[in-house]
């Protein structure tokens, strides 16, 4: 008989609750037994020595950051989980801000240069461990996300915030797009080790069509990833190698459209679009098969309350987290508990839609931009005078960058202008945030502040 | 300009903006195999949008992706007719 879920204070207890034989965490490269965890760690028996600290975890391997997980929670004091692909000059102020006294990286590279006490090198596969120790510590989760400007922002969760919306449930074996680095992930991740079966992870560089031809060799029923990923899903010949029962979108906005065409895909499948973020947790999940959400769920009581203000969805429940991490950090929440998610919502009938980030952070494929940046960049160009970076709504990835410039020089010939100020844009900024399409415009709008329009 | 030669004109841009290989554009190459990322495929769409005026993938009732360059193709000239 296992405990219900609301019992286990932590992941390797966990999986102890729902030990079944051949239950794995795979990627393509790696494959976990969740039984081995009882006699087997990714540090050995050099997991004593990370015993109630602050552990920052920064590997590039995606089964390695999951066993990393499954060892550090209830042991750890902290685990800050960095996103894959960091760089590690963002190291130094993370560790400072979650007072991180150990370090987990590959032992394949050389430890970044921060100043910790203690190093963790780690490789696959695990190594022997005498005895797993009973880990009951309610352990920090830090996820770090990107700010406007500055250091990232270091949310804290609990094991409890982050099930918050996980139940007991019946065998499912999930697949997910999502890195388990990511809040997306992480709660697939967490799903499926509290769940009975097992979990199967796309590599950074392993493409939509083998994931899934990989997929179709075993047996899948639950699966998420954004509607980005979904949209190229749709795309891949190897589509219906996977028959699903549950598939999941989450992380952008879900339109119609992909909706649709998923249950058009997969007519057996129940398809749920959720909205969830870092910082305010699970929100909901709506499964009725349409965009946008019910309008009365804003009158509801219960787990998880919502209200708008000015335009923006604000969020109360058990699920959201509990600070920033840092001297300076904001508060996370209103004084009525409240978390600002900065997402703009529109009703339109009986309906709520999400219509963007307030402020137009630009959303490209999962991928944050932030127009400012992409601004400074247009802007220090010679010929450039003033520019506005904003979205254009795309199928493919949600949105795309787009930008309108106003020259310093009106009469200038423009032979060349547009391939030369990109040009300088790819120099500077990486393929998503670069404008991929440039107009040149009279004047851009001011609102009666005097600055920059960005709406309309 | 005919609709086809537009599309693979545009896709032969966009690839070598974004410096990405690709493949020989045959009518039965998979999209996905062709060299082009998710991100080339966004610019694409919005490229031929401002060429065409149209925007097949939002398109009313659609509920199919082309998978191959010939069905990107058939797919603007349904859409255009």
């Amino acid at each position: 008989m296992r405990k219900p879920l609301s019992e286990v204070t932590s992941l390797s207890l966990l999986i102890e609750a729902g030990a079944a034989a051949g239950r794995v965490v795979a990627t393509r490269d790696h494959a976990l037994f969740l039984d081995d965890f009882a006699t087997a760690s990714l540090f050995g028996d050099d997991l004593d020595a990370l015993e109630g600290r602050s552990v920052v975890l920064f590997v590039g391997d995606m089964a390695m950051a999951a066993a990393a997980l499954i060892d550090l929670d209830g042991w750890a004091r902290r685990i800050v989980l960095c996103p894959p692909g960091w760089d590690a000059a963002k190291l130094a102020s993370v560790v400072i801000d979650a007072e991180a006294d150990a370090l987990v990286h590959d032992a394949e590279r050389e430890a970044p240069k921060v100043d910790v006490p203690l190093f963790a090198p780690c490789r696959l596969p695990m190594r022997p461990l005498r005895k797993r120790p009973v880990a009951t510590r309610r352990t920090e989760w830090v996820l770090p996300t990107s700010g406007t400007s500055g250091p990232p922002k270091l949310v804290v969760h609990t094991l409890d915030s982050l099930m918050g919306a996980i139940g007991a449930a019946p065998t499912q074996q999930w697949a997910t797009f999502y890195d388990v680095r990511r809040y997306g992930g992480l709660q697939i991740f967490l799903r499926a080790l509290a769940g009975q079966g097992s979990l199967q992870l796309s590599g950074v560089d392993e493409s939509v069509d083998s994931f899934l031809s990989r997929l179709g060799d075993g047996e899948i029923t639950h699966i998420s990833g954004t509607p980005s990923h979904w949209r190229k899903v749709l795309m891949s010949a190897n589509a219906r190698r996977i028959d699903p029962d549950y598939v999941r979108l989450s992380g952008e906005i879900a339109n119609d459209s992909v909706l649709e065409s998923l249950r058009a895909l997969y007519p057996r499948a129940r398809v749920e679009h959720a909205y969830a973020s870092t910082e305010a947790g699970v929100v909901f999940s709506v499964d009725d098969g349409q965009a946008g959400f019910p309008a009365a769920w804003l009158a509801r009581k219960g787990a998880v309350e919502m209200k708008i203000v000015d335009g923006a969805l604000r969020v109360r429940s058990s699920r959201i987290a509990s600070r920033f991490l840092g001297a300076d950090a904001p508060p996370l929440t209103d004084e009525d508990g409240f978390i600002d998610t900065g997402d703009m919502v529109e009703r339109r009938g009986e309906r709520l839609y999400f219509v963007g980030r307030r402020g137009g952070i630009i959303n490209v494929g999962g991928a944050k931009v932030h127009p400012e940046e992409v601004e400074a960049v247009l802007n220090a160009h010679a010929a450039v005078r003033a520019s506005r970076v904003f979205a254009r709504r795309n199928p493919i990835v949600g949105a795309l960058v787009v930008g309108e410039v106003v020259l310093r020089d009106a009469q200038v010939s423009r032979d060349g202008l547009e391939r030369d100020i990109l040009a300088a844009c790819r120099a500077h900024l990486p393929a998503h945030m670069t404008p991929a399409l440039l107009r040149f415009v009279a004047d851009l709008p001011m609102t009666d502040a005097g600055k920059l329009a960005r709406h309309g | 300009m005919s609709l086809r030669s537009t599309i693979l004109e545009q896709i032969r841009a966009v690839a070598a903006e974004q410096d990405k290989t690709i493949a020989p554009l045959t009518d039965d190459l998979p999209l996905l195999e062709s060299g082009l990322d998710s991100l080339c495929f966004a610019i694409l769409i919005a490229r031929l949008e401002d060429l065409t005026g149209q925007d097949p993938f939002n398109a009313g009732g659609v509920s199919r992706f082309p998978r191959t360059v010939g069905d990107l193709v058939l797919f603007y000239e349904e859409t255009l007719v």
